[in-house]
């Protein structure tokens, strides 16, 4: 029993910090956010620079073959910084690439995946797709639309999940072209995002179904419950911070006992999803089967989408009319925050799925 | 990271889960698990099974009795006992006097009081609140007066748990009315309950139990060596206390039981109702994340060697919100037709709960301690 990070994961995540810190403040991520592209090409190379993105890739194609656990760290520092580059989407693409050539690529930071799975009405369901392929001499072609593809916009790659003659499969398609109509928009949370239409997009075979699938939702649910405590813990430390110094009737709002019970249970829920974002990073790292892996995420992922909006609705609320204001960060933590409530399924979704797995 | 115990630690696991099992009496384990009321001989039994192994004391030195376990090794124990249903050990001797006399007392009340309290032939009680002293603890004023080589106690305690079992009480006592810290006027008294002019009377929960009392002294002489440290540092000796009170609040073994308890309950009666599989479920995970959360508290403990700090309170407000929780719903997956086991046996469970979010610093207390102690409000 252990729950600290290893040596190389703690450097790992402290360099991503720092550098977050000095590059990336809420400052410096307005003007990203703000700008057409909506995301920073220069933030991406410094990621790659500091091998994020080999990270979780093979050995063979310049990568450190990282699990979720080795992402952990990453992954808070970014919910702390409100990161909006496309990395989950792109490390998610990549699990479902195997020992794909194009994963070098993505290791040295030139190439951005995005996984293209979830349709209209599918509401989580790994297993409804629609979207049709068709062989067609020695290739095959895409027909068909996929929604709220996160990262869609800057991919250069998407993997594709879609019904063939021997069920889902997927497929590897570039981005954007004639066949592949990308209408972009941009979150709740302002990551960009987009719904896709696929008309007669030329695509290559990949190995991988439905379970490949589910596996890859569970590495991202597991690493967006990371991100979640990184959010979660600069939405507590940032309310913290204002009951001590915001001052009413004469003192500061912290010495009042029906905002510090209020506290408390904010600090308990993170330690809480903290706890919970250990266990999903480390099931999907290690589990004896596909079972146990889907237990303890959705586990995971019932307690933080119920806590991300317990702590996101309770630091808006402490900070009182400020807490409104899109000039502070906790806002903008808020609208993360209630984002990830919902990623890969919300605390519904999960409960069902739980209770099926038993 | 690593969640899992080690392989040294499965064994040690499985070891006392297997020792447990086997001497653990059956009459005692179906008491426990029919929730039916337990005699201070049950009580007493089951102490001394587990003093007769060296097992009552792990926390102790070793020197006393203790077992050298690490803190993990003690919290698999704690939840091992918890798992395999047995009757709770009775704290207020093992793990509350005793740590206190071993910390503050005198080698001579050391040796009077460690062995009686290790091999079960003194019981012990706590006597801390009183009518007007609840939550503020330190208003309390059950008065000793010191005469000669005693005390005179004149006064009242009250929810004094298994008070009508006891041989011996500790009590906070204010020795200096004139101090304007009111902490600073408390003594930490050891009394034999034999005394005369000590009265026990019973307070009848709404479960219909005898659990609790009124205890009432009057004119109670108490000799000057019952002492513990020293005169009106009470409450130093009190706030050392509560710490040890607080360690193993979480319940999670005996919460892992009730749970799987539960699901059977549920399966029997073909509960389909999503509603209620939706508040299972969910209670179902808070346990995990409060195992999860314990292991990190106790993985910190181990390699720091640092005592839990208010942190710990979260986990007496977690585990009895579960332990709450796991009754209610264990009451409401009764078919409503069973009025009359509901009536007899999960009613009263479920009504004899909601003293664990009351009781041992309420959670609203525990809130006030994170809030202060860990957040700095």
């Amino acid at each position: 029993m252990n729950f600290d990070y290893n040596e190389e994961q703690q450097l790992l995540a402290d360099s991503v910090r720092r550098y977050l810190q000095k590059d990336y403040d809420f400052e410096a991520r307005k003007k990203i956010v703000a700008s057409n592209e909506g995301w920073s090409a220069a933030v991406w190379a410094q990621f790659a620079e500091m091998g994020l993105m080999g990270l979780p890739l093979p050995a063979d194609y310049g990568g450190f073959g990282g699990g979720a656990v080795d992402l952990m760290g990453v992954m808070e520092a970014f919910g702390d910084a409100l990161v909006v580059e496309p990395y989950l989407p792109t490390v998610m693409a990549a699990r479902l690439l195997g020992k794909h050539p194009i994963l070098s690529s993505v290791a040295e930071g030139k190439t951005r995946l995005a996984l293209a799975h979830t349709e209209a009405g599918a509401r989580h369901r790994p297993g409804h797709v629609n979207v049709v392929a068709r062989k067609t001499g020695n290739g095959w072609t895409i027909e068909g639309e996929k929604k709220a593809v996160a990262g869609a916009p800057i991919a250069d790659m998407l993997v594709v999940s879609a019904k063939g003659p021997d069920g889902v499969a997927l497929f590897l398609v570039e981005s954007p072209s004639a066949e592949v109509k990308i209408n972009a928009f941009r979150a709740l949370d302002e990551t960009r995002s987009a719904d896709i239409v696929f008309k007669g997009a030329k695509a290559e075979k990949i190995d991988g179904g439905l379970a490949q699938i589910e596996d890859a939702i569970d590495f991202g649910t597991a690493l967006v419950c990371a991100e979640a405590v990184g959010a979660m813990k600069f939405a507590c430390d940032t309310t913290l911070e204002y009951l001590k110094t915001r001052k009413q009737f004469g003192v500061p709002i912290g010495t009042f006992q029906a905002l510090q019970h209020r506290m408390v249970d904010m600090f308990i829920a993170y330690e809480q999803a903290k706890s919970m974002a250990c266990l999903a990073c480390s099931k999907v790292d290690a589990s004896a089967n596909a079972t146990e892996r889907a237990r303890s995420v959705s586990a995971a992922k019932i307690k933080i989408s119920d806590n991300a909006r317990h702590v996101s609705q309770e630091a808006v609320q402490l900070h009182g009319g400020m807490g409104m204001s899109e000039e502070m960060k906790v806002s903008h933590t808020f609208r993360r925050l209630t984002v990830i409530a919902e990623q890969f399924g919300g605390a519904d979704y999960h409960l069902e799925r739980f209770a099926g797995l038993q | 990271m690593d969640l899992n115990y080690s392989a040294e630690e499965l064994s040690f696991r499985d070891q006392t889960r297997a020792w447990l099992e086997a001497n653990l009496p059956k009459d005692l384990r179906d008491k426990v698990a029919n929730y039916e009321h337990l005699s201070r001989d049950d009580l007493l039994r089951w102490h001394r099974i587990l003093a007769k192994k060296g097992w009552v004391a792990p926390a102790w030195p070793k020197e006393w009795g203790g077992t050298d376990w690490n803190v993990v090794q003690r919290y698999i124990f704690e939840e091992e006992l918890g798992y395999v249903g047995s009757p709770p050990l009775i704290p207020f001797g093992i793990t509350m006097c005793g740590p206190v006399l071993l910390r503050f007392g005198t080698e001579a009340q050391k040796k009077r009081f460690l062995p009686r309290i290790y091999n079960g032939d003194d019981f012990w009680c706590q006597g801390y609140s009183e009518p007007g002293s609840g939550s503020d603890l330190a208003s309390l004023k059950t008065k000793a007066v010191r005469s000669g080589d005693h005390y005179v106690v004149n006064g009242q305690k009250i929810w004094t748990t298994l008070g009508h079992y006891a041989d011996w009480i500790f009590c906070l006592v204010r020795t200096d009315s004139s101090v304007e810290k009111r902490q600073e006027g408390i003594s930490f008294l050891l009394i034999d309950m034999k005394t005369p002019g000590i009265t026990v009377r019973p307070l009848i929960l709404m479960d219909g139990a005898h659990e609790v009392n009124e205890v009432f002294f009057e004119d109670v002489k108490v000799p000057a060596e019952n002492l513990v440290f020293q005169e009106n540092k009470g409450w130093t000796v009190a706030k050392y206390l509560l710490g040890h009170e607080r360690m193993n609040t979480g319940r999670i073994g005996a919460s892992k039981r009730e749970l799987a308890k539960l699901k059977d309950f549920v399966s029997q009666r073909n509960i389909v109702d999503v509603r209620f599989k939706d508040r299972l479920t969910r209670l179902e995970v808070e346990l995990m994340a409060l195992e999860i959360t314990n292991l990190r508290f106790l993985d910190t403990m181990r390699r720091t060697g640092q005592p839990p700090g208010a942190d710990v309170s979260m986990l007496k407000i977690k585990g009895t919100e579960i332990q709450q929780g796991l009754t209610e719903l264990m009451m409401q997956a009764e078919d409503p037709a069973e009025a009359a086991a509901i009536a007899g046996s999960l009613g009263p469970r479920y009504c004899s709960m909601r003293k664990t979010t009351i009781y041992a610093g309420s959670n609203e207390i525990q809130r006030n301690i994170i809030a202060k102690m860990t957040l700095g409000l």
